[in-house]
């Protein structure tokens, strides 16, 4: 492999990693705050994906149009699976919210399959985005490579100041650490939860529609993997913490392209490189690389 | 009293079988004509009825098609073959589309020792250590070797690579063939790389693959996520060719793939109703085909259809009697039967070798290029 190569690589590798971490910033910030893991962010991914193919392809409206319709569809989407599927299970065990999460993302896949059909669909990629740019070297860099890290960054940042610099963000750091007693000081706790979800989806319809982009195929099941992949980032990096899921989806995204990169003739094995770094991540750090030590309350 | 009813009819139907006209050919037809894989099953049975129209008789005895749907489901298959046996007392069997579809009904005929023909089960499994299933298709991997041939042969390219979906044993046999082919001939292989079904992001192996420089790459993969490696490809100014398998015939991956997958190719049957040298069945088929279905153009699952009919009337003439067991050591020799998808001669592993196809992308339109024939 000689130097041009490894370049392309490194691209590739930092255009997929920062994929997964806009992912997993969306899980780990309602796991921050609920204790929750939504199994269903993988599927309000797909739903967010599916908005800019009805906008853009069925009904052609400009890109932009159906970015704005897409982020804004998708979160009325999280808001009502809140409201519906885990609203009621608030104050029942952690492990019935979870049963109902993965109950959600059943249905929201079949639902699709329903609806859309299990066939795969085209998604209108602009050309100002794809036009490859050719580096010395002959590199070549699509510009929304570079534009998927800068908003996975962007909105990391965004997020932070939100979440430590607002009144919002300093109720919903209180609801992490003990609901009821946040709700005591005079916090409207269910709104402060579906403003979290809220937040979460319309990180999820970014994600999908940037990764729509990148990988312009958009069926049900698209947003499995990502979502397996991205808990496994939000893990990594420290389930809870903003900057510690962007971290794990970027190790993750550098492990899986460079496994290839060394390893070629293991290529089919580049997961398994991953899950192994990240068993050895836990044995040695349990609570991820970013993760504060928990300790349980007795 | 109930019991002694139905005792009573079950004596009168065996009766009726048994009385049956000794001078019918009976075939029985188990395809799929509902469930999710009826688009297939209803071409290939509109294939076979077709053929029988033209030859009814066979010896010189009428041949009575009793057709069974299989709904597309294993369970359905099983019971669709016992009802034929033991019903309606069938010569011979000819079906289906799906080869877990055929390994069901398989099992039953392999019992009652009555050949059956397969159309388009292209699973190795399907025959494997069955006495009495044939099939009238290739197999998945004979098309890694066509692919090979025609990259070799054909294109003059002494340098491939393989890109093979590992979770997948349709695309671990084809690139396998591919691989073992091309190395026969002469060729070297210079990358052979991986992924998983549900990947989305292929670039790590492309750029893998324009760093080992292959002259073309064998994609053995479905054509949703083939499409998506023929766009990455393109992104990362890939320079070399793709030819791909009959999993990538869908028109679909033009639209996902846009002017991406433009020059490539894949593997196929050997008929196609605008391929320019038809042989003369292909000629006759595709003119009587359009006399009864002014309103749609044949395929290659009517085509097989087809085929089967022919290649049972073959044996049959061949064994001079109708009998299942005549009938099956008859279809054992045949041996270069001119049928639509070109000649064919049933192997010891009862799967059918004849010439392939090759279908390129050009101006988004699938085009035939040329026909192979592969080198094992």
């Amino acid at each position: 492999m000689n130097l041009n190569i490894f370049v392309q690589h490194f691209i590739n590798a930092l255009s997929l990693g920062s994929l997964y971490g806009l992912v997993a910033v969306g899980y780990t910030m309602v796991y921050g705050i609920l204790r929750l893991i939504n199994f269903a962010h993988g599927d309000i991914f797909m739903l967010g994906a599916y908005f800019v193919y009805f906008a853009t392809i069925v009904y052609k409206l400009p890109w932009a149009v159906g970015v704005v319709i897409a982020i804004i569809g998708t979160t009325i989407c999280g808001l009502l699976v809140d409201r519906i599927a885990y609203k009621p299970l608030r104050e029942a065990p952690r492990i019935s919210a979870l049963i109902s999460a993965i109950g959600v993302s059943f249905f929201i896949e079949n639902f699709a399959v329903v609806v859309f059909t299990g066939m795969p669909r085209p998604v209108v990629q602009p050309p100002i985005l794809m036009q490859p740019i050719v580096l010395p070297g002959d590199v070549r860099l699509i510009p929304l490579g570079i534009l998927v890290p800068i908003v996975a960054f962007v909105l990391v940042g965004c997020l932070l100041w939100l979440l430590y610099r607002t009144k919002p963000g300093l109720a919903m750091r209180a609801i992490s650490f003990d609901i009821e007693t946040t709700r005591m000081m005079g916090v409207s706790v269910n709104r402060i939860i579906a403003l979290a979800f809220g937040l979460g989806s319309a990180l999820a319809a970014v994600a999908g529609i940037l990764w729509a982009l990148r990988y312009p195929r958009v069926e049900p099941f698209m947003g499995m993997t990502p979502g397996i992949k991205a808990f496994i980032a939000a893990v990594f990096g420290g389930i809870g913490s903003v900057p510690g899921a962007m971290i794990g989806g970027l190790i993750l995204g550098f492990v899986e392209i460079m496994s290839v990169a060394f390893f070629p003739t293991l290529s089919g094995y580049k997961d398994a490189f991953a899950f192994c770094l990240l068993i050895l991540i836990l044995l040695f750090r349990p609570t991820g690389l970013l993760g504060e030590r928990l300790e349980d309350k007795i | 009293m109930r019991k002694f009813l139905t005792a009573l009819m079950l004596v009168l139907m065996l009766c009726t079988v048994a009385s049956a006209d000794e001078d019918v050919i009976k075939v029985g037809i188990f395809n799929c004509l509902t469930g999710q894989n009826a688009f297939g099953g209803q071409l290939e049975l509109e294939g076979t009825m077709l053929a029988h129209t033209l030859n009814p008789t066979i010896l010189g005895k009428k041949v009575e098609l009793v057709i069974v749907d299989n709904k597309s489901d294993k369970v359905e298959a099983a019971n669709a073959v016992t009802r034929l046996i033991e019903n309606d007392k069938v010569n011979a069997i000819i079906g289906t589309y799906g080869s877990s579809l055929a390994m069901a009904g398989g099992e039953v005929a392999e019992k009652a020792g009555v050949p059956v023909i397969g159309t388009s089960c292209t699973n190795p499994l399907v025959t494997q250590d069955k006495k009495y299933y044939f099939r009238v298709c290739f197999i998945d991997p004979f098309q890694g070797a066509g692919a090979a041939t025609y990259a070799f042969r054909n294109l003059g390219f002494k340098k491939a690579a393989t890109l093979v979906d590992m979770a997948n044993d349709y695309s671990v046999g084809l690139g396998k063939f591919f691989r073992d082919s091309f190395k026969k001939m002469g060729g070297e292989i210079v990358a052979s790389l991986f992924y998983q079904s549900g990947d989305t992001d292929f670039t790590a192996q492309l750029t893998a693959l324009i760093d080992a420089k292959p002259d073309i790459v064998f994609l053995p993969a479905y054509f949703a996520e083939g499409a998506i490696v023929l766009k990455q490809a393109k992104e990362l100014g890939a320079t070399f060719r793709f030819i791909g398998a009959d999993a990538m015939d869908n028109p679909e991956i033009v639209t996902l793939g846009g002017d991406a997958v433009e020059g490539f190719m894949h593997t196929t049957f050997a008929y196609d109703p605008s391929m320019p040298e038809m042989n003369e069945t292909a000629k006759a088929f595709t003119a009587e085909w359009n006399k009864i279905h002014p309103d749609k153009a044949p395929n290659v699952n009517c085509a097989l259809g087809y085929d089967a009919y022919i290649l049972l009337k073959d044996a049959i003439e061949r064994a001079g009697s109708a009998e299942p067991q005549k009938i099956r050591d008859a279809l054992e020799t045949t041996k270069d039967l001119p049928t639509v998808t070109g000649m064919t001669t049933i192997n010891a592993t009862h799967d059918a070798e004849k010439d392939m196809g090759i279908v390129e992308i050009r101006g988004g339109k699938k085009t035939f290029v040329g026909i192979v024939v592969p080198e094992i």
